[in-house]
Formats: C-alpha cells, structure tokens, sequence
C-alpha cells in the first residue's frame, strides 16, 4: 500500500500547491481574501460539492460516470421537501431518509440498467438524467417547495452546531472520512479499485463485477440524495427546474480535479476533498476578483480539460515503467 | 441459401458457421424497428388528432428538432467511427452567440455568419487535438468541451439576448420550397448526401472499418486520425449551421440555445439502431428516428403533456433503444 | 491406477466457439500429487481444456467430477471455491493496486465487508515473496513490473490460495532459468505435499524435468496420455503435428537475390535497442525469441505502427522514412500481425470487405466503391487461397481461425507487396491448414519475396528459414545460418542474460 499512497500522495500534493499557490495570487490581488471570513464562505459552499463528489469518485474508480447525479438531487430535495411541506408535524430525519432512499433507488436503477445490458455508464445516465428530471416535475407538479416549507431546524443545520461550525459541513467531512475507511479498509472498497483497474481480469480472479457496480451506483445515488437535502438547508428552497440542473459538471471537475483518473483504478478521499476545495475557492474567488459568474463554468470545463492532460501525461510515465524490464 | 463457392459443402460446418438466412439479416435490423415505429407512431397520432394526417402539419412541427436531426446526422458517422461527441449543443450555443456578439458590434450578416462558421470549425478542432493528438476518449473531452463552450457563450452573452437581426435573416423555418420549410430541406438534403457518403465511398467504408477495429484498421494501412480529426471538424461545422438556423427561427441568441440537446442529439442517433459501440448504424436510422421522434414530441404536446414532463419519455426513450439495438446485434454477433 | 482414485475425472468434454469445434470428447484423469503435462500445438485446444477446468468456459458437452463427485465449474469463483487455481499464460494483475494486494485480492474466504489488514497483508506478502526467492517490493504498484515478475506475483497467489488443482498455462515462456529451476523447486514441493499441478509448456526439456505423466492434444482431440519417462521427444513430436518432422523440410535453397529490406541501429527505448539486419529477395528470414523479447515490436515499428524513435530502415537500398502503415503499404510491404483477432479481422463486416481492406485504389479509385471489382478480387482470392467459407458476404467472425488468417494474407496478396513481415502466423489453425500456409509461405519467397517470418515455434522456424535471427531482452543475439540451425542453438540466444548484454547487433 504505502508505494500506492505515496504515488497518490504525490498527486495530492500537486493538488495542495495548486490551492495554496491560487489562494495567495488572490490574495495578493485581493488581500481580504486571505482571512478566516473567507475560509468560512469556502467552507459553507463545498458540503453539497462533496458529498455527491464522494460518491462519483467511486463511479469514477470504477470504471464508469455518473452524469444523473444533478436530477437524482433534485429529485431527492424536492421527495423530502414535500414530505417538510405535507407533513410539518413528522421529525426531520424522515425527511432526510427519504432523500437518502430515494437518491439509493434512483442510483440502483441506473447500476442495474448498466450492467445488466453491459451498456456504457455514459449513455445510460445521459438518458436517466433527463428520465429522472422529468420525474420530479411530474411528482411535484412542478411546483416549488418554498422557503417557509422548509423547517426552521433544516435551515439551522446550515449555520450552526454544537461546536459552532454549521452540521452540514461537519456531516460532509463525515462522509468523506467514512468513504476513506470503506475504500482503503474494507474488501469491497479494493475490489472497487480492482474492477476500475482492470475490468476484463476482475472476473477471472473471482470478484464479483455486477454486485460491486450496482452498489458503487446505488451509492452514488444515495448521496446525491444526502446533497439533496443539504441544498435544501443551505438554499431555503427546492425549484424543479434550478436544482441540481448542471451540478454533475460541477461535481465532476471537482473529482477529476482531485486527481481521479476517468481510466479507473485511481484516485483518493483526500484528492476529492482538495478538488472539491479547490472549485470552491475558485468560487469564492470571483467576486472578490471583480470577475462576472459568468466565467465559473467556463473555467470548470477548461480545469476539466487541463485536469486530463495532467492525468495523460501521468500515465505515460507510468506506461514508460511499465515497458521498462528492470533485471531481476 | 445464397451463394456457395466452397466446393466442399462437406466440410463447412467444421470450417465456418452457416450464414443466417437473407430473410433474418434485411429484416432483423435496428433500422426496420425504427420504421415500424414509424409506422406505429404515425397510426396512433393520426387517431388522437386529425393534424396529423396533414404533412404540412407535421413538416411544420418538425423544425424545431431538425436542427438537432441533421448534426444527430454527424454524429451517426462520428459514433459509426467509435467515438463520441457531447458538445454540439454547445458548440451551436457559442457560435449562435459569436454570431450575434459580431453583428451587436457592426459586422454584416455575413460576416457575422462567417465568424460563427469558423468557430465551428475552430472548436470541432479542438475537440479533435484533444482527441486524436493527444490520445484522450472523447467522452470525457466532449464533457469538458461541452461546459467549457457553453460557459463561453455565457461569458460571451451574459444571461441577455441579443437579437434584433434584420428581418431578413429571421425566421428562415417559415421560408418554404413547396411545402417544406428550407430547414426541413438541408436536412433531407443533408441525409441523402450524408447517406451516400457513408455508403459508397471508400471513406464511408472506411468509418465502419475504423469504429469496428480501431487496431485492425491501422494495420489495414487506414489513415484513422485523419479521418477522425476531419469528424470532429464536420461535427463543429454542422454544429454552427445548426446554431445558425436556430438563431434565424428564434430570431435571437441566447447563452442557453439549445440546451440539453446533446440528449435529444443522442437520442434521435440511438432510436434509429446506430451502436453505441461503434461499427453499425446507417443514416437512414437516424433519419427515420428524427420523424419518429417529430411525432412522437408533437404527439405528447397535443397530447397536453407538459414540455418537462416530456423529459421522462425522452430519457426512458432513450435507454430502451440503447438496450433493443443491442441486443438486435448481440443476436447477429456470436 | 493406484489405491487413490483421481482427483479429477473429465468425460466427454467438448467445447465449440462459434460453431467450430475446439475440443472433442476429451477424457482425462489427473491424480493426487502428480505433476501433469498438456502438450500440444497452438490452438491443439490444451489451453481451452484448462481454462474449463477453471471455469472460464463452460463445456459444451461433457462431465466433470472431482474427488469423485460430479460438479459443475460455472464461474472461476466457483473453481477458486473447489480449490482450483489457473496461473494464466499471461499474467492477469490489477496494476493500480499493490503486489500485496494482487496477490490476495478476491481470495475465497475473504468477507466483502470483511477488513483488509493492511500489515498482515504485507507481512504475508513477503513471505511468498520470499518463497520464489523474488526480490520484489510488495508495496510497490503492480503497473512497472517485469512480465517475468509478473508471473512471479501470478504463481505466488497460486501458492496463497492453498489449491487442490494448480493449472500453469505456459509459466515459464518469460522466466530465466534460474527462476525456472526455482518454480520446479516450488512445484515438486507442492506435488509432495499431494497437489496436482497440470503443466503445459512448449519446451520438452521442462516435461521431462518435472512432469510424471503427459497427455497430448492434437487438433481439439487428446491423442494420448503416458509415463513421461515412455516416450522419446520424437515420439512426443511426432504426436502433436500428427506426422514426420521431416515432411515439413525447407523447401530447398532457393534464388536469393538483391537486399529488399534492411534495417539499421532500430532503436525505441524500452522496447528494442541497436536492430540491424538485412532481409533479401527470395529469402525467408526467421526471427525468433522469448515471448516479449521485442520481436513484435520491430515488427511494428517497420511497418509503421509504432515507429522507432531512431535508425535507419531501407527499401531497395534506398533510405526511407515510414510514421504511418499507409507509408509502408505504399512501400510495398505487408504485415500479418501477430494478434489476428484485434489487429487482424473486421469480425462482424464481410469477408470481401475484410480482404480488400488494404487496397482502397483498387476497389475504388475515385473514391466510390466498384461493388462488382471488389466481389471479384475478394472470390478470386478465395478460390487462390481455398478459403473455405460460405458467401464472401458473411461476417469474417463465422470462419474458422485458419480461414481468417487466409483471408487476412489475401488481403496482402492483393497489395502485390515485395516484402512480407509474417508475426506468428500460423497461431492458434488447424494443422491441415498449417501445412498450407507453410507452403503459400515458399512458394512467396520463391517468386522473390523478401519475408521476414516471426515465430515461437521452433519447428517452424528451422523448416521455413533460410536464417535465423533470434532477440533477448530488446536486442539481437544471433543470426544463425541455416546449416548451423537448432532448437538449443536458438534457445541459448534466445534465454536473457540478465544484466549483462555482451552480444549485440549480429549484422553489424
């Protein structure tokens, strides 16, 4: 393991010089980025980010893409948003289990439907992220779940805790640390890591493809739903047509960002935390640069892009080793 | 049976497999499918409403998803080659808006039209360095192009419109050649060159041999970067013709033309039995799958279905034609 | 047999690929702690037979039993649970994941939500690694590794796993002979400890040094099992082709004329270093070598595929520069890859569309496609090569391995090239088809081809050759004439010396 996690480490720590290298240019342009206020609005920004981000990380290893993962949101917020609405009366963790199971069968359908017809990931959630965008207006009759629907308590979690840093950020970190310990602790979590690597072997060495698959997809799904609700919190409001449209780009600049190779077999909880941090800076940075939003997306996909030349050319030293028949 | 010039009838079964009879390889094909629904679609609607017994009707509804039809036309050849591209509906969305940024800043029409041509081209090279120079699946580019092009256009626009173009550029899908509507013609026109090309030329030859075994086809002597980077370049130029129509039939452009249609582009190339895999499609599919969907889409709307619940059709659309077109080729594959 | 009954009773086992039959009612028995050959020609159907007993294929026809009692092999996870291991011929690994983790990963037994103990993995590791005597860092990504440690890494998970049934499909075709003589230390270990291991390799000196017993296939039938210690290597021979060595002779020396191709200083790091050789017309020149020894890749790199990043190659005794196939196509040369079902064969389009695949001015030279040319070069071509097939207009996918390779060469044929590059040409066909192509292959050289033939098969290299080259580890190690040609003259330049390159370029 520890060649892995230094090779991993090292890519991570490309990762981290990146940030702190654009958090001191900004800083120099803009000296009132570099204060704690900042730290905080970065921080309250990244939870939905990376709670889906965990989840389409282990798509990623996999093999595979998940590009429904912004209407499973929306479907998830908007499911819980009307339970908050209909139902004022019923305790708050209804709401957040019925985002969590409904994200849960939306992914499981999408991990069914692609390996069971051995059909590319892409393509199939391509079809789902419309197929379960149209599902949600169809369910919420295309109404908006307003602010006053959404429990005061909800809205809390997006400001405060116990320890005075807000519950989404400190359950958004949980995720992340329980992805960690699943992926690098548990057998299934390496057999993920496995198949991505090299999925016509994986058979042959006796790991089970299609359960592993199905269940990276149901998770990604499940915590598309747990972003659901946390935008739900931090936002005041679920629209039909606005949540979650476009997130999947978000999340997957954020992932490839954080150094997860869209071949599979590579990638790790602390690069996806650092991409993820990384995007919101990048957010953050905007305004106070005097830069239009509009720019945002644009430079997502270019990060994207360069993300992969960097992936690329990674990989070509890894093949030149690989050539190399070092004597024994 | 059909011809045998083996002169050991003998001996077949132990060298080749017995050919499927003629009868199964014409009919049991994606594209006989699609006609049927056609077919099926054409019937059902006719019932609900009487418009649709009306051709002018129907070619009329049509022009909205033809510009999306004839760039689903490359994208036929470019998924027959075995790849992908995501990002037309960007690229018309960046072009559209180079081209009304260019007239907003007192280019003529046509210049400005010239611009957004070039950036088709420009930006279907782009997609093609990434992916022939420098060896990266297009899947992923195209995702990256695809948000990087669209957060140009809005860069670029902003969230404003910009229109205000002279009267006779607007509204070319109400100019019509008999009674089709002049969009509605480049397609048709469109298909029937597309389909030779892919047909009889070597080069349409080629791309099947190409999206069938990449490997083989190199070293088969194919010159299959170059063809796959002149793809891309197709792919970019329709792209901006088809941002170009739609400039003219909305009578302005927007950072958020076209949106979502990559799905709708994809779509209408996988209902008319193209494989997702690479190396078998036609574009007679695809352009029977660009009237099925016509129907289909106009069919719900009179149907007083909502443009957004419409969504869940399209998707489960979709996935079932991914899934029935293969299984059509896994039954001719062994 | 003795007071034990077998460990494995196979009855009646055949299996078919696409309506041909690899394997025919194939009966065997293989005992409780005997070490067990399969030997055979390529595509005899040995490896076919082990990769049943591991559950890669399922059986056509036929029944299993182990230990006595019937079973079904459906899944490798299946075999792994009946404790049967196949060590693949090449070796399978996961190259993101560690060796440590290769070595365990999908291991029978393990709970999938079970904790993976990192120390303890590693601390076993090691001792494995130990075991073969390999010194490799079982931290260290699979990706990097040698394919001979590779294989290392591939047998020590065998060694994990505590099998009943060990299968080695060609475990020794990138090992040294000291990491061969560790591995027949390890296997005589494991026979003691009453294992069975099933062996198949090519070299009959490895039989004779470690198997007590050998069965023979021949063309998906098994031909005969016996004492390894009751037959002689020409009776051993004589039973895989199915006839006299000597019925496979050259052909006679023939007219060699001017030099058509020739290389110098070929050089692609980490592939291939300092290649220089000449091939003339009218002469077959053999190139032999170690699976991985780079033969493949000089191959590639002189038609164009992967080209070297420095030397020279000549056509004619002209210098020439080729960056793509189409440059050497115009050059007039022609290549039969090694890999005929990915780099060869258009599966699912037809025949006809598969054979004129190289020569578009033919078949259409403005650009549009002559149906009525191209079904007439594609039936001559059939009728010249008796292809046996059903209509030009069937998939290529639905003909036998040595149809499609007859078609593939009748693809080159139809390019008229002057110089042949043939990179195991004859892999995986039938042996009456085999017979054939050795024949098309002289009568080419006669009619003053140059060919350049690459081939494992030692036999086939010393019947066809005019001479010899042979490469280890990247280079050239010997160019043998004919008159001076054998199999232990081509293995001992063929067998790395690892570390220390003291031969080098032969034509120089």
């Amino acid at each position: 393991m520890s060649s892995i996690a230094r090779l991993l480490r090292a890519r991570e720590a490309g990762i981290l010089v990146m940030l702190v290298l654009f958090a001191l240019v900004v800083g120099l342009i803009q000296p009132r980025f570099l204060t704690a206020e900042t730290l905080r609005i970065v921080l309250l920004a990244v939870p939905l980010i990376m709670v889906a981000a965990m989840g389409q990380m282990m798509v990623l290893v996999a093999r595979h893409v998940d590009l429904s993962i912004g209407s499973i949101l929306g479907f998830s917020a908007i499911a819980a948003g009307m339970i908050f609405r209909d139902h004022p009366d019923w305790p708050l963790f209804i709401g957040f289990g019925v985002a969590l199971l409904s994200g849960a069968l939306l992914g499981l359908f999408n991990g069914l439907v692609v390996t069971l017809f051995k059909l590319p990931s892409i393509i199939v959630t391509l079809g789902t992220l419309s197929l379960y965008r149209g599902l949600l207006f169809i369910l919420s009759g295309s109404k908006q779940i307003d602010p006053n629907d959404i429990p005061e308590p909800l809205i809390k979690m997006a400001q405060t805790s116990p320890i005075d840093i807000p519950w989404i950020v400190i359950i958004a970190f949980g995720v992340a640390l329980a992805t960690h310990v699943f992926l690098t602790y548990s057998q299934i979590g390496r057999q993920i890591y496995a198949i991505g690597s090299n999925p016509a072997a994986a058979p042959l060495r006796g790991i089970r493809v299609m359960p592993v698959t199905i269940l990276v997809f149901t998770l990604s799904g499940a915590l598309a739903g747990l972003a659901g609700i946390i935008y739900a919190a931090r936002f005041g409001y679920v629209n039909p047509g606005i949540t979650g449209v476009g997130f999947e780009f978000t999340v997957i600049a954020a992932v490839v960002i954080g150094g997860v190779s869209i071949n599979g077999g590579v990638g790790s909880v602390a690069g996806t935390v650092l991409g993820v941090l990384f995007l919101g800076a990048v957010q953050v940075a905007l305004p106070i640069l005097g830069v239009s939003g509009f720019w945002q997306n644009a430079i997502y996909g270019g990060i994207i892009l360069i993300a992969l030349v960097i992936d690329r050319t990674v990989r070509q030293g890894g093949l030149r080793g690989l050539l190399a028949r070092g004597g024994a | 049976m059909s011809t045998i010039e083996s002169p050991r009838p003998a001996v077949i079964l132990r060298e080749a497999a017995k050919p499927r009879p003629r009868w199964q390889v014409i009919l049991v094909r994606p594209e006989t499918v699609t006609f049927l629904l056609l077919i099926i679609a054409t019937i059902v609607a006719t019932r609900l409403s009487p418009f649709f017994a009306d051709l002018g009707f129907i070619l009329e509804s049509s022009t909205y998803y033809v510009e999306f039809a004839i760039v689903a036309l490359v994208l036929t050849i470019v998924i027959i080659s075995g790849e992908i591209d995501l990002s037309p509906a960007a690229q018309m969305a960046l072009s559209a808006c180079l081209f009304g940024t260019a007239y907003r800043a007192g280019a003529p029409i046509p210049v400005a039209i010239l611009v957004s041509l070039v950036s088709g081209l420009a930006m279907g090279a782009f997609n093609a360095f990434f992916i022939t120079v420098l060896r990266l699946p297009s899947i992923i580019v195209t995702i990256g192009t695809l948000i990087l092009y669209r957060g140009l256009a809005q860069v670029l626009a902003g969230d404003k419109s910009i229109g205000s173009f002279p009267g006779w550029f607007v509204g070319i899908d109400y100019r019509m050649i008999g009674i089709v509507p002049v969009p509605v013609m480049i397609f048709i026109i469109a298909s029937v060159l597309l389909g030779l090309f892919l047909g009889i030329t070597i080069l349409g030859r080629q791309i099947y041999q190409i999206g069938t075994s990449e490997v083989a086809a190199i070293h088969a002597g194919i010159r299959v970067r170059r063809i796959k980077f002149g793809l891309f370049l197709a792919s970019g130029l329709t792209s901006s013709i088809a941002g170009l129509l739609t400039a003219s039939r909305l009578g302005s452009v927007r950072y958020d033309l076209a949106s979502g249609g990559e799905l709708t582009m994809v779509l209408i190339v996988m209902l008319g039995g193209t494989y997702i895999f690479g190396g078998r499609g036609s574009i007679l599919g695809t352009f029977l799958a660009a009237w099925l969907l016509v129907i289909i889409a106009t069919g719900m709307t009179v149907a007083n279905i909502a443009i957004n619940a419409q969504l869940t059709v399209m998707g489960l659309l979709l996935i079932v034609s991914i899934i029935a077109t293969n299984a059509i080729y896994a039954r001719s594959q062994r | 047999m003795s007071a034990t009954g077998p460990l494995v009773s196979a009855r009646g086992i055949s299996k078919s690929f696409g309506g041909v039959e690899v394997l025919r009612n194939v009966d065997l028995d293989l005992m409780p702690g005997e070490v067990h050959a399969l030997l055979g020609e390529n595509g005899a159907g040995k490896s076919t037979f082990s990769k049943i007993l591991a559950g890669v294929h399922k059986p056509t026809r036929g029944t299993l039993s182990l230990a006595g009692q019937p079973v079904e092999i459906p899944s490798p996870i299946a075999a792994q649970r009946l404790g049967i291991t196949l060590i693949h011929q090449e070796p399978i690994s996961f190259p993101d994941l560690s060796v440590a983790e290769n070595l365990v990963i999908g291991q029978v037994g393990a709970r999938p939500l079970g904790r993976v103990r990192w120390a303890a993995l590693a601390q076993e590791a090691k001792r494995l690694m130990a075991l073969l005597d390999v010194p490799i860092d079982v931290t260290k990504p699979m990706r990097g590794l040698s394919i001979a440690d590779q294989q290392m890494v591939e047998i020590a998970r065998a060694l994990a796993s505590d099998s009943r049934l060990i299968i080695m499909d060609e475990p020794t075709a990138a090992l040294t002979p000291k990491e061969v003589e560790t591995l027949f230390k390890i296997v005589r270990r494991l026979r003691e400890e009453g294992r069975t291991i099933v062996f198949i390799s090519h070299r009959l000196e490895e039989v004779r040094a470690i198997c007590d017993r050998v069965s023979i296939f021949r063309d998906g039938d098994r031909i005969e099992t016996a004492w390894t210690a009751d037959l002689s290597d020409a009776e051993i021979i004589r039973r895989m082709i199915g006839r006299p060595v000597a019925d496979y002779l050259h052909r006679g020396t023939s007219h060699v004329g001017a030099v058509a191709l020739s290389v110098r200083d070929l050089t692609l790091p980490g592939r291939f270093e300092g290649i220089s050789f000449d091939v003339r017309k009218g002469e077959i020149v053999g190139l032999g070598g170690l699976v991985g020894a780079g033969r493949t890749d000089v191959a590639r790199a002189i038609f164009g595929v992967a080209p070297a990043s420095s030397g020279t190659i000549s056509v004619d005794g002209k210098p020439v520069t080729i960056n793509e196939p189409s440059d050497a196509i115009a050059l007039r040369i022609a290549f039969v890859p090694e890999d005929r079902a990915i780099a060869g064969i258009f599966r699912s389009l037809p025949v006809e569309t598969n054979i004129t695949a190289a020569v578009p001015e033919k078949i259409a030279p403005r650009g549009i496609i002559r149906r009525a040319t191209e079904k007439l070069l594609a039936s001559q071509s059939v009728e010249k090569l008796s292809i046996r097939l059903a209509s030009v207009r069937q998939p290529i996918g639905e003909l036998s391995g040595g149809n499609q390779q007859k078609a593939i060469l009748a693809r080159w044929l139809l390019s008229d090239p002057e110089i042949l590059i043939l990179d195991e040409p004859t892999r995986g066909i039938d042996i009456g088809v085999k017979a054939e192509f050795y024949d098309m292959i002289g009568e080419l050289a006669a009619s003053g081809r140059a060919i350049l033939l690459i081939s494992s098969e030692l036999p086939e290299l010393l019947a066809l050759s005019d001479r010899i080259l042979v490469m280890s580890e990247g280079r050239l190690t010997a160019d043998i004439p004919r008159a001076e040609a054998s199999q232990e003259a081509i293995m001992f330049a063929a067998v790395p010396r690892s570390g220390r390159h003291t031969v080098s370029g032969a034509a120089a």
